[in-house]
């Protein structure tokens, strides 16, 4: 693949006002799916959650989750948005083999929620509003797996399998109206705005939210303008890329950053944007062509003729609404204070996508304090080499756990970075990667006793140093100890031994 | 003795079982027998489930010799019509698209007959995916006519109707989109009722046309519909559209049929031109009989019903375009790989040319253009809007009538082959039964008599406003009954010997 051109960001800005769009997927965590009783669980044998309705088998009927439309009402009040007293299911109907019936049960001119607004927090302070145009409700497709192709996508591959336990689960889609107006902060706002649309699904409970797992995926819309000269009217909006399933919170920044310099360098050099569908690279930072993308794909849409109307009553979207907890803002500013952390100190969670991390890790039992250093240092820097986002490394039950190991003296820092390690290789749980590792601190003061002993017979010198008084000699025989200890031990202890084994020493 | 069992209605029969005086394995072998007997010159089974049957009659035997408390048709074998999906019965919905799938599970109307403990005896034909009205578009051959074995025996559910007109079956199920429970009935002497839309489940009705489809009863007698759709007509929490009423016994219904001040309103757009002189003058003078039982025969007025074809053959195919998609060979049924291999879009492409008929294709084309952008509101959006004008029609005519009657089909039955290269004369079939499918209203098709010019039977039609399917019941039986004592015994009494026009039939080839 030819690495296309890019045009210095900067620049692009200066020629150029981006336009963006976003559609965001929140996969809901219902008990069961969107039209069928199968159970909605990630991570099962292939194939398991499956009912005739699933497979779209002849005779199949859907039923609408009750739930999932009261999670839905929910995200929508929590959007801003109005709850239509009457939307309604419709087919949108296409070919494709992930998708069991060949039609995939949406919503298409009358979604249960329209018309809202989101504030998002950019990092120097500033409150962006998101245009809300609607939330809708859909079912999920199955997911495919192509086989023996290089690239993992169906080009080339042999042949396909096809997993549908993730068919039918519960989706709703967020679109939002063009946004104007963020310029060079695009990328920044791109990655906040999902971060918040995250931290409220999150603080509803109405996902898992793990964007890693595809819980939450961002299809990221963007089109450049030109600038217009002083006193001219602005340009007509440029044609738009649609950059699929990015799936993580850096990778929504760095696609949308590249793609105003990819569509900057082409239309300064006199090209022309094609409107299609763009497939993100991880591992390259680039997007690649995907499918040509039309306004005018035909899905026959059409009211789908098995579901009735949803119809929710004023009385439940009233108690929805009385039960919303508080918007984002809002709980920002409570956090902050709970958990009594500088500006500056906030900010670095905010501003890493991590509140979501660290308020589930101090919810776990972890002080905010611990929280905050684990997530904002350790895991965020291995989440930096990995290249992905530090909440798909670890839980913060697990995080939890590694603070709590450190707080009753089983691990010091040094180990449990070691433990965290194990976890994020998938050892298990912290307590799990202790054990199989050996990694508990030495508390036995028998053991530390023979091994200091030892490390005084070694050093006579050193010995007599700290019997005159000289306590700070006593550093090379803790450094012996240690690593005796492999490192196992607690040092301030092994300092408090060796003071008192050197005074009791005859020499 | 067993010809008595066969020539038994289902409620007879069930009457019989109840007081031990046959035991169901019998009665299960008896109509087992008179398939093999008869059904190479009906073809009214594409499937027949010969052991399950007799192991499922030995179960009701068996606990009814327990002294479990069972209900009316318990023990009675039962036809079902090829769209509903049966578990470990092959079910193909009469299409090559489906040969020798098994379905893992069964339609909720058949849970319930077994339930019921009714013994299934197999699948019947039909048309594929019931888009036909002479069971010729059927991919494994057409059904024969039991009243004369070159005419057609209704379609889609021509299997079903038959079945029961040639004493194989008792009783059946079969499924209306437009007709294809109630013009069977009609061209085979036999009863067919279409329920009010969402008073029996469809989980598991191979759909057609989602908002127009409905399942019910196919039988000999009116007490026999009843007694089923008592059985099948029950909410469902698998399909949405499933009614939560508290339904009353339509058997009831049948037992205190009185039609005293009962008013019928006569459909003048379905009531002369374009009809056999046969027919309405069958359906004249059961409307004579009904007068003279008390009954206010009065004419209404539906000026809509002249564009329920046209708006019936955009929703129709428009649903059915999209239902049929899943046909693909990805999860079930036939796959063709075309020559060479190819993508899955070419073999999803192969199977769908090689497996679908060409009427189904037909209509996938004209659905698929029906919702095409641009063309949407034209046509699925008109026909939408037709549609709410023939429900106002029924609502209009029903302040003033308690049920509407008309000849449920325009001809007696024709002969195989006579309209297969004509689609419209066909779909003109249909133009008496479409108009409750658009409004979603109930309706009985039974036997009014025979046609003079041609003796053949002939079907009356009645229409009652949605839910008050009890009303079919009690005027039906109240005309089969007067009708019965007229003739002195059933209709198909005056049907000519099956064997003998098997046998000349063979002696002509």
């Amino acid at each position: 693949m030819a690495r296309a051109e890019l045009m210095d960001f900067d620049q692009a800005l200066e020629l150029f006002e981006p336009v963006m769009g976003f559609e965001v997927h929140v996969e809901l965590n219902t008990k069961t799916k969107m039209f069928s009783d199968a159970p909605n669980v990630f991570g099962s044998e292939p194939n398991t959650n499956i009912t005739p309705t699933c497979l779209g088998l002849p005779g199949s009927l859907p039923v609408v989750n009750a739930q999932a439309i009261r999670y839905s009402i929910s995200l929508g009040l929590a959007l801003g948005c109005s709850i239509a007293q009457t939307s309604r299911f419709a087919r949108k109907n296409y070919f494709y083999p992930d998708t069991p019936k060949n039609y995939q049960i949406s919503q298409y001119d009358e979604p249960i929620a329209f018309e809202g607004s989101v504030d998002v927090e950019l990092s120097d302070g500033r409150v962006v509003s998101v245009p809300i145009e609607r939330a809708h409700m859909e079912e999920d497709a199955g997911k495919l797996t192509h086989v023996g192709g290089s690239t993992g996508r169906i080009q080339g591959a042999e042949y396909s399998l096809v997993d549908y336990n993730r068919a039918g689960v519960p989706l709703v889609e967020i679109v939002t109206k063009p946004i104007y107006g963020a310029e060079h902060s695009s990328p920044e706002l791109a990655k906040a705005y999902v971060s918040t649309i995250r931290d409220i699904v999150v603080s509803l409970g109405i996902s898992d939210a793990r964007m890693e797992r595809g819980n939450l995926r961002c299809d990221a819309n963007v089109s450049l303008r030109p600038r217009a000269a002083a006193g001219e009217p602005a340009a007509p909006l440029g044609t738009r890329t649609e950059t699929k399933n990015v799936n993580s919170l850096r990778s929504v920044e760095r696609a949308v950053r590249y793609e105003i310099q990819r569509q900057a360098a082409i239309l300064a050099a006199g090209g022309s944007i094609t409107q299609e569908t763009r497939h993100w690279h991880e591992d390259t930072g680039t997007t690649s062509a995907g499918r040509p993308k039309s306004d005018a794909d035909d899905y026959r849409y059409f009211p789908e003729p098995d579901l009735l109307p949803v119809v929710p009553s004023a009385e439940l979207i009233d108690e929805l609404r009385a039960a919303l907890p508080e918007p984002p803002a809002v709980r920002r500013r409570r956090l902050k204070g709970e958990w009594g952390f500088s500006d500056l100190e906030f900010q670095d969670i905010a501003n890493s996508g991590l509140l979501v991390e660290v308020s589930e890790t101090v919810a776990a039992g972890a002080t905010p304090a611990a929280a905050r250093k684990w997530w904002t240092g350790e895991i965020a820097r291995l989440a930096n080499a990995a290249g992905t986002d530090a909440a798909s490394l670890v839980t913060p039950t697990q995080v939890a756990e590694l603070a709590a190991l450190i707080d009753d003296g089983t691990l010091t820092d040094r180990l449990a970075r070691q433990v965290l390690e194990g976890v994020v290789a998938g050892e298990g749980s912290p307590a799990e990667v202790v054990a199989s590792r050996g990694l508990a601190v030495v508390s036995d003061d028998g053991a530390l006793i023979a091994a200091i002993d030892e490390a005084l017979a070694a050093q006579p010198d050193v010995l007599a140093k700290i019997k005159d008084g000289k306590v700070q000699a006593a550093g090379a025989v803790i450094g012996a100890v240690m690593k005796a200890m492999k490192g196992q031990a607690d040092a301030a202890r092994v300092r408090e031994l060796v003071l008192e084994r050197a005074a009791a020493t005859e020499s | 003795m067993s010809d008595d069992i066969l020539r038994l209605s289902a409620a007879e029969l069930g009457e019989r079982l109840a007081a031990h005086e046959i035991s169901s394995v019998e009665a299960t072998q008896a109509s087992l027998d008179r398939i093999a007997a008869v059904d190479g010159g009906v073809h009214a089974f594409l499937h027949v489930a010969a052991d399950d049957a007799i192991a499922a009659a030995a179960d009701v035997d068996s606990r009814r010799a327990s002294g479990e408390k069972l209900g009316p048709l318990a023990g009675v074998p039962i036809a079902i019509k090829d769209v509903l999906v049966t578990e470990g019965m092959p079910t193909t919905a009469g299409s090559r698209i489906l040969e020798g799938w098994i379905p893992p599970y069964d339609a909720t109307t058949v849970r319930l007959v077994r339930e019921a403990g009714m013994v299934p005896l197999g699948k019947t034909n039909m048309d594929e995916f019931a888009m036909g009205s002479s069971t010729e578009h059927s991919a494994f051959g057409a059904t024969h006519n039991p009243w004369a074995l070159d005419r057609i025996p209704g379609g889609s559910g021509g299997g079903s109707a038959a079945a029961v007109a040639a004493f194989e079956a008792p009783i059946a199920l079969g499924s209306d989109t437009g007709g294809s429970i109630r013009q069977p009935a009609h061209v085979t002497g036999t009863v067919g009722v279409k329920p009010t839309y969402g008073a029996v489940s469809r989980y598991g009705a191979i759909a057609m046309a989602s908002s127009l489809d409905q399942i019910g009863p196919v039988s000999r007698t009116v007490l026999d519909a009843a007694l089923l759709h008592d059985i099948i007509g029950k909410h469902d929490h698998h399909d949405s559209t499933s009614l939560r009423d508290r339904w009353p016994s339509m058997a009831e219904a049948v037992r205190t049929a009185d039609v005293d001040g009962l008013r019928i309103g006569v459909i003048r757009q379905l009531d002369g031109e374009g009809f056999q002189q046969g027919v309405l003058d069958s359906f004249h003078a059961a409307l004579d009989l009904l007068e003279g039982a008390g009954a206010h025969i009065v004419e209404v007025n539906t000026p809509n019903f002249e564009y329920a074809i046209s708006a019936y053959y955009l929703i129709m195919p428009a649903e059915a375009s999209s239902n049929l998609a899943k046909f693909d060979s990805v999860r079930f049924g036939l796959r063709v790989t075309p020559e060479g291999g190819g993508t899955v879009e070419d073999v999803m492409s192969a199977t769908r040319d090689a497996g679908f008929g060409s009427e189904v294709k037909r209509r996938i084309i004209l659905g698929t253009y029906a919702l095409s952008a641009g063309y949407y509101d034209a046509y699925y959006g008109s026909a939408q809007k037709v549609r709410t004008l023939v429900q106002r029609d029924f609502d209009a005519a029903f302040a003033h009538v308690d049920v509407l009657a008309s000849p449920t089909a325009p001809t007696t039955a024709f002969k195989l082959g006579e309209k297969l290269s004509d689609p419209m004369a066909m779909y003109l079939n249909d133009i008496a039964t479409i108009p409750a499918n658009l409004a979603g209203v109930p309706g009985i098709s039974l036997p009014a008599g025979l046609a003079a010019e041609d003796g053949l039977p002939v079907g009356i039609q009645f229409l009652a406003p949605a839910r008050a399917d009890a009303r079919l019941y009690t005027v039906g039986a109240a005309l089969e009954k007067l009708l019965e004592e007229q003739w002195g015994g059933r209709l198909l009494d005056q049907a000519p010997d099956l064997t003998q026009l098997i046998a000349a039939q063979e002696g002509a080839r």
